[in-house]
């Protein structure tokens, strides 16, 4: 034990993060019908932990003191089971056989086997046959590490929802016998794609927020994107589409800073552009190039195009509406939605005419309770120099904006229109 | 000498990594604050289970001890004037918040 002066800081989420390493190599060891027993090793490790650090400081190698003791817990669960029932797992052989044991449980708790561990943990978790808001929620408690509460906060939702969400998740992989794996090349894309759209929507949930806890959502972000990673790593899941949506996360993730106000966002167009993340901007538009191999064109890809054409233009006025609008229309085919035909009319606003902009966007019914859409309309009544009308969809729009940089910024159009009659 | 019982393994809070982590950060800030202070001499964590020798017989009996809260998570010994002195230190044991306890017994002098 180290006792250090200066080593009781110890960095950010190691204990959530190796809570989830530790979940998924103990799944794998234990078998995917016993993630609960997974689970309480994990928790009784980190007690452990809690308990023995807090009087005698952190170990050098906190990573490993923590896999050395849930290792062992884990053998002692196999030892007090294996004459009384069968452990489904794939090394229910090796458990057979008290020699072996112990150096196939040590081998699953190196580096490159817990990464393996965690994909194959993170496939499980979202089979096709479990229900995407339960995909998600075991995601995050499996693999993020993340409390019942976390999430249920996350989700603004109680935490009883959140646990019948994850009892469903498991009940299925028990019921369905979903084994701990790398599908196979015949169903791997497929099976990408539905971690991908899980991974996904965790981001979004953290990068839209309705209101609740700040830090946590940008946490749930930030675990999309490590999870993201992990695919990327491994050769077999490195696909377009995975880089393409890490690179949509990087450039969404560039403006964090620079879309935050006190009481909510700024939107992109008021946004001070200096203040995007240029490392992250640059990590994105490098992912976006290396995804743009192969012959798949996934509406990740399309959104990280069109990520990047907003964060190439130097400013509002200088972004390439051509460019977008051409993106816009294809992904309006991929994935249709009443926010892509909002954008695509603004596109063509800007690409074409204002005139044809706002004839798309009177063509949109779907979205009467979003002030952007009435601030767009307002937008092209104004450049088309219809001040009546201009102001009037203005003011819808301020009478629903949420935050106060929407606010502001509608009442200042208002003024510039009332000034001008 | 300060004697913790029961406290923040047993909380339902503590069912969070993070909240553990967070939890222990704070340990670490009171051990590292006695220390500087030069009133931390030693400390050690005690395991939940353990034996019992007792009686003419020398009968031995498996732990645990006692039950939830009552159970001590470990010691300190600690430098301090006089109880009063060593009660107040121990008021800023972190574990309070999830009903834990801490008994303070000075150490008999030669």
């Amino acid at each position: 034990m180290a006792r250090s002066e200066n080593v009781q800081q110890l960095t950010g989420h190691l204990f959530r993060h190796e809570a989830g390493k530790m979940a998924a190599v103990l799944a794998r060891i234990l078998g995917s019908d016993r993630l609960e027993v997974a689970e309480d090793i994990v928790q009784d490790t980190l007690i452990k932990a809690m308990e023995t650090w807090g009087f005698k400081g952190v170990p050098e190698n906190p990573s490993g003191w923590l896999y050395a003791v849930a290792k062992n817990k884990a053998l002692d669960f196999i030892r007090s089971r294996q004459r009384h029932e069968q452990i489904h797992s794939e090394i229910a052989k090796a458990i057979h056989s008290e020699w072996s044991l112990p150096s196939s449980v040590n081998g699953l708790f190196l580096e490159s086997e817990i990464e393996d561990s965690q994909l194959r943990m993170m496939f499980a978790a979202c089979h096709p046959s479990i229900q995407e808001e339960s995909q998600i929620a075991l995601t995050l408690k499996i693999l993020g590490g993340l409390s019942v509460r976390e999430i249920a906060n996350a989700f603004l939702t109680n935490e009883e929802t959140i646990q019948k969400r994850i009892a469903r998740a498991k009940e299925k992989l028990r019921d369905e016998k979903i084994s701990l794996e790398i599908p196979s090349p015949q169903f791997l894309s497929s099976r990408i794609d539905a971690v991908l759209k899980v991974l996904y929507l965790l981001f979004n949930e953290g990068y839209h927020p309705s209101q609740s806890d700040q830090l946590l959502r940008e946490d749930l972000c930030e675990e999309a994107m490590r999870l993201t990673y992990l695919l990327i790593q491994n050769l077999v899941t490195r696909q377009p589409k995975v880089l393409a949506l890490m690179a949509l996360m990087c450039l969404q993730v560039s403006r964090f800073d620079a879309r935050k106000c006190s009481d909510g966002f700024i939107s992109l167009e008021q946004q001070d552009r200096s203040r995007w993340s240029k490392e992250l901007m640059n990590k994105g538009f490098g992912l976006l190039e290396q995804a743009s191999v192969g012959n798949e064109l996934s509406e990740y890809h399309l959104e990280a195009a069109i990520a990047a054409v907003h964060m190439k233009a130097v400013s509002f006025a200088d972004t390439n509406w051509n460019r977008l609008l051409i993106l816009y229309d294809i992904l309006a085919q991929l994935k249709p939605g009443p926010i892509i035909e909002l954008n695509r009319a603004i596109a063509i606003g800007y690409a074409k005419s204002y005139r044809e902009g706002l004839e798309e966007l009177r063509k949109i019914n779907e979205l009467e309770s979003n002030h952007f859409y009435h601030a767009a309309l307002g937008n092209f009544f104004w450049l088309l120099k219809d001040r009546d009308h201009a102001e009037r969809s203005y003011s819808n729009a301020l009478s629903i904006a949420t935050t106060s940089a929407d606010k502001d910024f509608l009442r200042k159009k208002i003024d510039e229109i009332q000034l001008s009659k | 000498m300060l004697i913790f019982h029961g406290g923040s393994s047993i909380a339902p809070e503590m069912r969070s990594p993070e909240a553990l982590q967070a939890h222990m950060q704070k340990w670490f800030a009171w051990v590292e604050k006695l220390r500087k202070e030069g009133r931390y001499l030693s400390g050690e964590p005690l395991e939940p289970t353990g034996k019992m020798v007792s009686g003419k017989k020398k009968l031995v009996t498996d732990g645990p001890f006692a039950e939830g809260k009552e159970v001590v998570g470990g010691f300190f010994i600690i430098e301090a004037k006089d109880i009063n002195e060593a009660t107040e230190l121990a008021k800023d044991c972190p574990d309070f918040i999830y009903d834990g306890a801490v008994q303070v017994r000075p150490v008999q002098k030669m």
